[in-house]
């Protein structure tokens, strides 16, 4: 097991890997606490939130990217998957803040307001993190299970799949804007206070989250890679290149679907439960069809069907995003349009494929994505 | 009558003491036949002045009394200036005179003579009235427009009498009804008169009207009728007289039924309609989906693009030719069509060619080209939505029952649809282009070895499909707001079209946009609109469970690739 896991990269990859874990994990809070604040190598307070943002979104690349690059599935509904995620982890938080909201009840603020006398059903265990947590865990993948199954079976891929998955994404957050739905309508969830007994207003708290958020990201890139390098993932990669040949050979390709799909919708979910304390505020406008066909842009930039790309897409879009919605707001519909056109057009292998065609590291074997 | 009482004294004593002389003597009794005469006609012209000129006076109760008489008099001379009291736009002048102003109380015409008058010139005092005078007002204005010529203007006052009836309108009604020809006016004072005799003490004039009712009546009447069924604790009906409360059972009913029978075809014509417009959003995305097996994401900025074409054209006309206002929209039917046509080809020639056989990757750039084009929309004509006017044509609607009206705007865009989907059906169907589009459609390569242009073919169909999402944007223009996300509301449910009805066949199409049209109208008062839009997601995905291909697949060799 050990073996197989360390021949899934070279041992300047793990070197890579490891070094840019240790960064996230234990140079950047060192840079924080023990560098003067006038100092050029600070890492301000503010920098963890942020940072943390960007890797759980570099996490969503990487579950769009097994789905997409290597299954050749273009799914235009993981915000949905990401929103269960954050959903769950949000309720939790509601439920943490205990009666210290405006209306200091016992019911989150907006229940109040619309003024519900009881906690729906749905809302119960939602005290507890540890079921929190398990909901976090099942839920985004079930659903994407019995969607999935559904959906594979009757043979619907392509553009018809992505067509399906849009109108998903489209249906729940119609549903998830009604008041009466009961997860807070347009505002959705906000205003938590604490998470674990731990103040979210805490820099130290803030940067244990960006910790965590490193850490797991790490795994599930770990875990992501331990998939495609296996013979499961060749068959992946069969099924996308030419789903028909795989079938007459035997394979039953519905289970192989079946499983990254679920595989995927699960990465997604974790991510959205890690964002929602990072950025404080969950609600209906994350499954807006524009959030999720920007998850595949992120993929798409860094290069499809290389787990490393999906990371560095999603790094470079949203850092982009941010630059441009302080510097330029009016014109970073026109930069992202604009990188939708050209990165389909001239890079198909992102920007990563457009670097190694130049870099001598190109004659060194491939990995067997092409 | 009230005349005597203007009447001068002086001749009143001629007429009562001497009569036997005056009798005796012809010429002084023509001389006086002629005084009497001419006193009446100008005490009577002079009453209606004096009356007119009362409702400006400082008193309220004065001016009550004015409208009150004004309506017995029945001249509806009067009837300007006692809506513009109600509106409070009848003011008075220093002398006295009456005044009624336009609503943006800039300009001002004579009560009496109906002459324009400078408003700045004068000082000008508006009578202050309180809710009692507006009861006063309300009936007078009534009474005066149930004597109207106009069938339409006794039809509003007999509605309005509906709203407000009270037994003191017993008389007034009673009396127009006897004189009225037209129909409906009749069937709405009938039910005025129901509502009013239901509350007297007579049976047979209690049952008459609750049948009435039950001819007539719409669903206002539940309360009138669930009145006379109540019971009180014990289970005793407060109306003791079991007929009527048999009556008044089957009447409930009667109408129930047939507010049901009304709300289907309601919901039926609304459907439709929804139906019509998706049909006209995703019939250029069917076509293009199943030439090129490219789904354009940017197919609802082409919708976006004809609304704003439409008013473009429409401030043109504002701008340069006024007085042809009202004809701006069949300008801007083939502006419409050129500029999301054209917008089409420029995306297909430009982009879309070199992502052949990349249906995926197609997805992503024409999302691009969305984004793009929306930002530059909100760029040129601001965020926020613009105002396209609907022309005196398409204004008002037609009320086919009590209550429910079908506004022309929808129903000329039915019709409109009608004549798209014929034309592009001909095209498809009787011209080369028809012909090349459908064998491109069935087998590309074997298409191009017969010797067809294949990329021409695609510019072109592009350009078409593109055009007829233009003709959506015109027609959406007329029912809706106009804003750079326009596309964005009816993309998804253009594409659920599409998904339903299957590639390559109009009638897949016009069957997949009616159905959902029609089902969503139907889930909507059951369900809620939401709810509603995620059963017809679910049954979609139901419906391709078992057709994977569509509701209309093309068979044969097409169909795998």
């Amino acid at each position: 097991m050990i073996k197989q896991i360390a021949a899934l990269h070279s041992f300047r990859g793990w070197l890579l890997s490891f070094g840019l874990l240790f960064a996230a994990i234990i140079l950047l809070p060192v840079l924080n606490i023990f560098v003067p604040e006038e100092s050029f190598f600070h890492i301000p307070d503010y920098m963890f939130p942020l940072l943390g943002k960007y890797l759980c979104y570099a996490m969503v690349a990487l579950a769009v990217d097994l789905i997409w690059g290597y299954t050749g599935i273009l799914s235009l509904g993981h915000g949905v998957f990401f929103s269960m995620g954050g959903y769950a982890m949000g309720m939790y938080l509601m439920r943490s803040i205990g009666k210290e909201g405006v209306y200091k009840s016992d019911l989150p603020d907006f229940m109040v307001f619309l003024d519900w006398k009881e906690l729906p059903w749905y809302w119960y265990g939602f005290d507890y993190f540890s079921f929190a947590l398990l909901i976090i865990f099942l839920l985004p993948g079930l659903f994407a299970f019995v969607f999935g199954y559904f959906a594979f079976r009757s043979r619907i891929k392509g553009v018809y799949f992505a067509i399906i998955t849009q109108a998903m994404t489209y249906a729940l957050m119609l549903l998830f804007f009604r008041n009466n739905t009961g997860f807070g309508g347009n505002n959705g969830l906000t205003d938590f206070k604490r998470i674990l007994g731990y103040s979210l207003q805490e820099p130290s708290t803030k940067m244990g989250l960006f910790m965590i958020t490193a850490l797991v990201l790490f795994l599930s890139y770990v875990i992501s890679r331990y998939i495609v390098k296996s013979k499961l993932g060749r068959i992946l990669t069969a099924i996308r290149d030419v789903e028909s040949r795989v079938m007459f050979s035997g394979y039953n390709t519905l289970h192989y679907k079946l499983f990254i799909w679920t595989i995927s919708a699960f990465l997604c979910g974790i991510a959205g439960a890690l964002y929602v304390p990072q950025v404080g505020i969950i609600n209906p406008s994350e499954m807006q069809p524009t959030n999720s066909i920007e998850m595949a842009i992120w993929v798409a930039v860094g290069g499809r069907g290389t787990l490393v790309g999906a990371l560095f897409g999603a790094g470079l879009v949203n850092v982009a995003k941010s630059w441009f919605t302080v510097a330029a707001p009016d014109y970073w519909l026109y930069f992202l349009g604009v990188l939708f056109i050209v990165v389909t057009l001239f890079f198909p292998k992102g920007f990563l494929g457009f670097f190694k065609s130049f870099s001598i590291i190109n004659k060194v074997k491939e990995p067997a994505n092409e | 009558m009230v005349y005597h009482f203007f009447l001068p004294k002086p001749a009143c004593s001629i007429t009562g003491s001497s009569i036997f002389k005056v009798l005796t003597r012809p010429v002084w009794f023509f001389a006086l036949v002629v005084c009497f005469i001419s006193f009446i006609s100008i005490a009577e012209a002079n009453d209606f002045e004096s009356l007119l000129n009362d409702l400006g006076n400082k008193s309220r109760s004065k001016i009550k009394i004015a409208v009150q008489k004004l309506g017995e008099l029945g001249n509806p001379t009067a009837l300007p200036a006692l809506s513009a009291l109600e509106n409070k736009r009848l003011a008075t002048t220093d002398e006295g005179k009456l005044v009624i102003l336009n609503t943006g109380e800039d300009q001002g015409t004579d009560a009496l003579t109906g002459k324009k008058v400078d408003v700045e010139s004068l000082i000008l005092r508006k009578p202050r009235i309180n809710n009692s005078v507006r009861r006063y007002l309300s009936a007078a204005i009534a009474k005066l427009k149930l004597s109207s010529e106009e069938p339409a203007v006794r039809l509003e006052a007999a509605q309005e009498l509906l709203k407000r009836s009270s037994s003191s309108a017993l008389d007034l009604v009673e009396a127009s009804l006897k004189k009225e020809k037209n129909d409906s006016v009749k069937e709405t004072l009938l039910l005025v008169l129901a509502k009013i005799n239901l509350e007297g003490e007579e049976k047979s004039k209690r049952i008459e009207s609750i049948n009435n009712i039950k001819k007539f009546g719409n669903n206002d009447f539940y309360m009138v009728l669930e009145e006379l069924l109540k019971q009180n604790d014990k289970g005793e009906y407060f109306e003791e007289d079991s007929e009527i409360r048999d009556s008044a059972a089957k009447a409930l009913k009667a109408i129930k039924q047939r507010q049901v029978f009304i709300d289907q075809i309601a919901n039926l014509f609304y459907g439709l309609s929804l139906g019509s417009i998706l049909l006209l959003a995703a019939l250029g995305l069917a076509i293009t989906f199943g030439l090129m097996g490219v789904i354009n994401m940017a197919h609802g900025e082409m919708l976006m693009i004809g609304a704003y074409a439409t008013f473009v054209v429409q401030n043109l006309f504002i701008e340069y030719l006024p007085s042809f206002f009202d004809w701006y929209l069949i300008v801007a039917i083939p502006a419409s069509f050129l500029a999301s046509a054209i917008v089409g080809i420029i995306l297909e020639r430009s982009v879309i060619r070199h992502l052949y056989g990349r249906p995926l990757e197609t997805l992503l750039a024409t999302w691009g080209i969305s984004l793009v084009l929306i930002q530059t929309v909100r760029l040129t004509f601001g965020a926020q939505n613009v105002e396209v006017a609907n022309p005196f044509y398409l204004s008002g609607g037609v009320e086919v029952f009590n209550g429910v009206v079908f506004p022309y705007s929808r129903i000329v865009i039915i019709v409109f649809v009608v004549f798209v989907v014929t034309a592009i059906w001909a095209l498809l169907q009787k011209t080369s282009l028809g012909l090349q589009v459908r064998s491109v459609t069935q087998n590309r390569e074997m298409a191009a070895c017969m010797g067809i242009p294949t990329h021409k073919v695609d510019m072109w169909t592009f350009g078409l499909g593109s055009g007829v999402a233009g003709l959506g944007g015109l027609a959406l223009s007329q029912i809706g707001n106009v804003g750079p996300e326009l596309g964005r509301m009816y993309i998804v449910d253009s594409f659920m079209v599409v998904v339903l009805g299957g590639v390559g066949k109009i009638a897949g199409t016009v069957a997949g946009a009616l159905g959902i049209g029609v089902v969503n109208k139907f889930l909507e008062p059951i369900s809620g609109a939401v709810l509603g839009k995620i059963i017809v997601l679910v049954l979609i995905i139901a419906l391709i469970q078992k057709r994977p291909q569509g509701l209309f697949a093309l068979k044969g060799r097409s169909v795998d690739n």
